[in-house]
């Protein structure tokens, strides 16, 4: 098994049609995704040929599910644009929507975020300003290389992108049941606390790597869920101990955090859970080395 | 995210187009210009270092004047004032107020309820960090729904959340809707007043602003590019944000670029536990290249990073994800040929991920005489760092 996506997980993409969308489509089919059509109204009812597969345009979300059993929508659509792609996939009920678009105002991911809120939260939202979700060997959704490790017994959390690549290589040897990369953008819909409890339902998933980064009061929060919610193994790394203030916390955005938001914190937060925290990534792959040897 | 704080000044101006009272202003650059503003004004006027820090007035940079050449004393005296690293070059000459008394709003992102927070406070005066420490039953935090915003009787709600007396609910609450508009008009990420103040006119006024602008909105507002000041920030960050690289000038001595703000953010602290070992030396910068790593982006990342003078080693530290190590390296031999004579510091480089052989081979073959090429990071870092100290 594997959190939030697998080998049955029937994938469209929204923004197939452009640059980015088309590209990252090829590669997650490459990986044996099965990405099964895309979605642009001005261009329903064509056909794209990606890796040589003949993709069908649908206009909507709605459509595309009606018309491919979707469960998965992966969004690549530019930022002005992005917002109405998401209220869209809401809309129209799907399960999982990964937003991968860098650079969408946050007003927009406030705006859509409360959205889904009002209509019950039914689907999943990831990202924005994410690299996605793979379970290695099964099924890939956004823009992680397929081809840095193979299927394993660790799940891994993070903010960051090039960390989430880092970590799954210096564990390549282990291998990943899922990656998740949740994005470090101020508003998120899938936080840390969402994929620790996935990953604590998930039977092949044995111990935990979580990545947080300064900034907000996210990793706090998740050290306080896993005190009381998970007994399966953490480890974390937090990037960002030597790092100049935050540029983008305001005076009064402090407040909100309670004065937290610092690495220091946020390691002392995780390591009165319990949690071992590593210095670099190679330690904290260490860590997780010798919490898979004891198990 | 990225985001602009706007001046004092810029706050003003922003707030008054939206119909929040404020008092007059006007912006000053040299001790004749406060004199000539004081006159304008004429009366009480306070000049007031524009800053984007805290902790001015302890500072010595607000002072209250009486006549036009008090002021243009003050300005003699808050010009060139270096508060908390920040020199003073500009000052807002403001209408004196009578106050009768001070309170605090603030709206802000919520990151934790991925929504908006509105902070208010009847006891203002004072930091709003102290207040939220020594007397939080004060600060009244009322959500702000994204989409719902707030209206008339949304305002009212959050006036007397804060206790304000029923007299002056129906005063504070239309400034309170008004500077919602100016937050979700302007895609702001902040905007605080403090103080809000009642004069003994009975006028409510927003004495002092503060304002983050979120810079992904950019698309939406082309006016905001012209809130951003020349000569406000440092001039090799200026440089890099004309090659949209995301470039954070620091005080050490190792240069880094990097791909990625987490992998950037981690490799700063990799340098400063390996400098602990190497006389000290920290990390010069954070330079974020992004996904894509041509030899263009890395000339220009380089060439910014050889342009500060306390660089004395160079650390590139990229995992090839989408970007294949080969693009890396040949990015980097490159950059090293379009540099030239430039290129004069040592470099340590750390490739690792897609296509890793190839792009190592390519450093090999190039094998020029300033790059060394390092198979883990933690080990790069050390040697970025020892170099660095031999050089320093």
């Amino acid at each position: 098994m594997s959190i939030l996506l697998d080998e049955n997980s029937i994938i469209i993409v929204q923004g197939l049609t452009g640059s980015e969308g088309s590209k990252h489509a090829a590669r997650m089919l490459r990986s044996g995704s099965r990405i099964v059509g895309g979605v642009n109204p001005r261009k329903a009812g064509t056909q794209v040929e990606i890796e040589g597969t003949s993709l069908p345009i649908f206009g909507t979300v709605a459509d595309a599910m009606a018309e491919t059993g979707a469960t998965v929508s992966v969004i690549f659509v530019p930022p002005a644009f992005a917002k109405d792609a998401v209220i869209e996939a809401v809309d129209a009920g799907i399960p999982l929507a990964v937003v991968i678009t860098e650079g969408i105002p946050v007003k927009d991911s406030a705006e859509f975020w409360a959205h889904a809120n009002n209509h019950g939260n039914k689907t999943r939202i990831i990202g924005p300003n994410c690299p996605g979700v793979i379970s290695p060997g099964k099924s890939n959704a956004g823009i992680i290389p397929a081809t840095i490790t193979d299927a394993g017994p660790i799940g891994l959390v993070s903010k960051s992108g090039t960390l989430t690549y880092q970590m799954m290589f210096e564990l390549r040897d282990i291998g990943i049941s899922t990656a998740v990369g949740i994005g470090g953008d101020p508003i998120i819909g899938t936080t840390h606390i969402d994929a620790l409890a996935a990953f604590e339902a998930d039977p092949e998933t044995k111990a935990i790597v979580m990545i947080g980064e300064i900034g907000g009061d996210a990793e706090e929060r998740a050290a306080d869920f896993i005190q009381k919610n998970v007994t399966k193994p953490v480890v974390a790394y937090v990037a960002g101990f030597t790092a100049p203030e935050g540029k983008t916390m305001g005076h009064a955005g402090a407040i909100v955090s309670g004065g937290s938001g610092t690495a220091q914190g946020k390691k002392e937060a995780l390591e009165a859970a319990g949690v071992r925290v590593g210095k670099t990534p190679t330690e904290t792959a260490n860590l997780m080395r010798e919490v898979i040897q004891a198990l | 995210m990225d985001s602009v704080d706007l001046f004092e000044y810029q706050a003003r101006d922003l707030f008054e187009s939206y119909g929040v009272p404020v008092l007059p202003g006007i912006v000053a650059d040299t001790p004749e210009e406060v004199r000539a503003a004081a006159e304008k004004l004429g009366g009480t006027v306070v000049v007031k270092a524009q800053v984007k820090t805290g902790g001015r007035g302890k500072a010595g940079g607000v002072k209250v004047v009486k006549t036009p050449e008090a002021a243009f004393e003050a300005g003699q005296a808050i010009l060139g004032l270096d508060i908390k690293g920040h020199t003073v070059q500009r000052v807002m000459v403001a209408a004196g107020a009578r106050i009768a008394q001070e309170f605090y709003f603030s709206i802000l992102l919520d990151r934790a309820n991925r929504s908006y927070l509105s902070l208010t406070s009847v006891e203002g005066g004072m930091e709003i960090e102290e207040l939220a420490v020594t007397k939080p039953e004060a600060l009244a935090r009322v959500e702000v729904d994204p989409l719902a915003g707030v209206d008339a009787e949304k305002a009212r709600e959050i006036a007397r959340a804060a206790s304000f007396p029923e007299e002056l609910i129906e005063k504070v609450a239309p400034v309170i809707e008004r500077l919602w508009t100016v937050y979700r008009d302007e895609d702001a990420t902040l905007v605080e007043v403090n103080p809000l103040v009642l004069t003994e006119d009975g006028e409510i006024i927003a004495l002092d602003g503060k304002v983050t602008l979120d810079e992904n909105a950019g698309f939406r507002h082309p006016e905001h590019e012209a809130l951003v000041v020349a000569g406000d920030t440092d001039p090799l960050e200026a440089k890099a944000k004309e090659s949209d690289l995301n470039y954070v000038k620091l005080d050490g001595q190792v240069g880094i670029i990097g791909n990625g703000a987490g992998l950037v953010m981690s490799t700063l602290d990799v340098v400063s536990y390996a400098g602990e070992k190497h006389g000290g030396v920290t990390p010069a910068n954070f330079l974020d290249i992004g996904g894509g790593a041509s030899a263009e982006v890395m000339a220009a990342g380089l060439d910014v990073i050889l342009g500060d003078d306390q660089v004395k080693s160079v650390f590139v530290n990229v995992f090839g994800g989408i970007t294949a190590c080969d693009a890396v390296a040949n990015g980097i031999v490159g950059a090293l040929d379009k540099l030239g004579d430039a290129a004069s510091k040592p470099l340590v480089v750390r490739l690792d991920g897609n296509n890793v052989e190839e792009g190592r081979r390519i450093l090999a073959e190039a094998a020029h005489p300033l790059v060394t090429v390092v198979d883990t990071m933690d080990e790069a870092a050390d040697r970025a760092a020892e170099l660095a100290n031999a050089a320093n």
